[in-house]
């Protein structure tokens, strides 16, 4: 039974948190935002392969 | 010139014909009037789809289906199996993570097609669609965090409660009820969600991908849907 619980309880932590003032994100939701906004910009940067050959 | 006329779907002598007076036959003609099969299924799309912009709807699509899959196995084994073993870990890996890049993608789509005005061209209930899908999936992936059943879920739970409640809805939508949370989130909520999304990229299918905001004139798909007038008025006023 201690078994089963341990694997279904995997540790937890908090996680990393940063701080600046009163600004408070964690580390996970800061790379999640910051992937998005590159990912935004690359789509309106990057040429598109093959495009100048399609209709 | 030609002066034979082909057949459209509002002449088509099936539709407009014999056939027309039952819900049916009505039901047909509104089909093939507003999704014919060469909208829901075009061979061709116009030049600026060749795009990264155009890219990230599919993307959220595609990262759906790998939910819906990844979700169908869990639900074939259940709690027991999939917090245990091994494999059971990693389809329940595959399920956050497909999640994470489902709205990921989605919400680049949404700030791409804000900053593009897609509701312009009659397109106003494909963003319209676009948004519920949004609201819906967040309140799906939230019944998710309840389902981890773990300190972390237990905390997100009690802290939505008191939302929850002081919003007048917390008795009929129970977040401290793991087992009414399940529900919504293996049936109800993929249902909506499911639906939402279908609609939405039917209405896309339907009216067409958005041009760009300086989209020529002389574009492929403005070509051959309107005029080149009736095309500029719709991409200088809408």
């Amino acid at each position: 039974m201690r078994g089963l619980l341990s694997a279904a309880s995997p540790a937890i932590s908090q996680g990393i948190y940063l701080s600046w003032g009163a600004v408070s994100i964690q580390l996970g939701n800061l790379i999640v935002i910051v992937v998005m906004l590159v990912l935004f910009i690359l789509a309106l940067v990057l040429p598109f392969p093959g495009g100048k050959s399609r209709k | 010139m030609s002066t034979v006329k082909e057949p459209t779907p509002a002449t088509d002598p099936d539709v407009a014909g014999t056939s027309a007076h039952t819900w049916t036959g009505k039901s047909r003609g509104w089909f093939l009037n507003h999704l014919p099969p060469d909208k829901l299924l075009p061979e061709d799309q116009p030049s600026y789809v060749a795009s990264w912009a155009y890219v990230f709807g599919m993307g959220a699509v595609a990262g759906l289906v790998f939910v819906i899959a990844s979700g169908f196995v869990l639900a074939l084994n259940g709690p027991q199996w999939y917090h245990v073993s091994s494999f059971g870990h990693f389809v329940n890996s595959m399920h956050l993570w497909s999640v994470e890049l489902f709205f990921m993608f989605l919400v680049v789509h949404l700030w791409i097609k804000f900053w593009m005005a897609a509701w312009r061209g009659g397109r106003i209930l494909t963003w319209i669609t676009g948004m519920v899908s949004f609201l819906v999936s967040v309140v799906t992936a939230f019944t998710g965090y309840l389902l981890q059943t773990n300190f972390d879920s237990q905390w997100i739970a009690f802290q939505a409660k008191d939302a929850l409640n002081a919003v007048g809805v917390g008795a009929w939508f129970n977040v401290a009820n793991v087992g009414q949370i399940f529900m919504w989130h293996i049936t109800l909520l993929p249902l909506a969600v499911g639906a939402v999304v279908a609609l939405h990229v039917l209405l896309v299918r339907a009216h067409g991908v958005v041009p760009p905001l300086d989209a020529a004139e002389t574009d492929a798909q403005l070509r051959e849907t309107t005029p080149p007038k009736l095309a500029r008025g719709r991409i200088d006023h809408e």
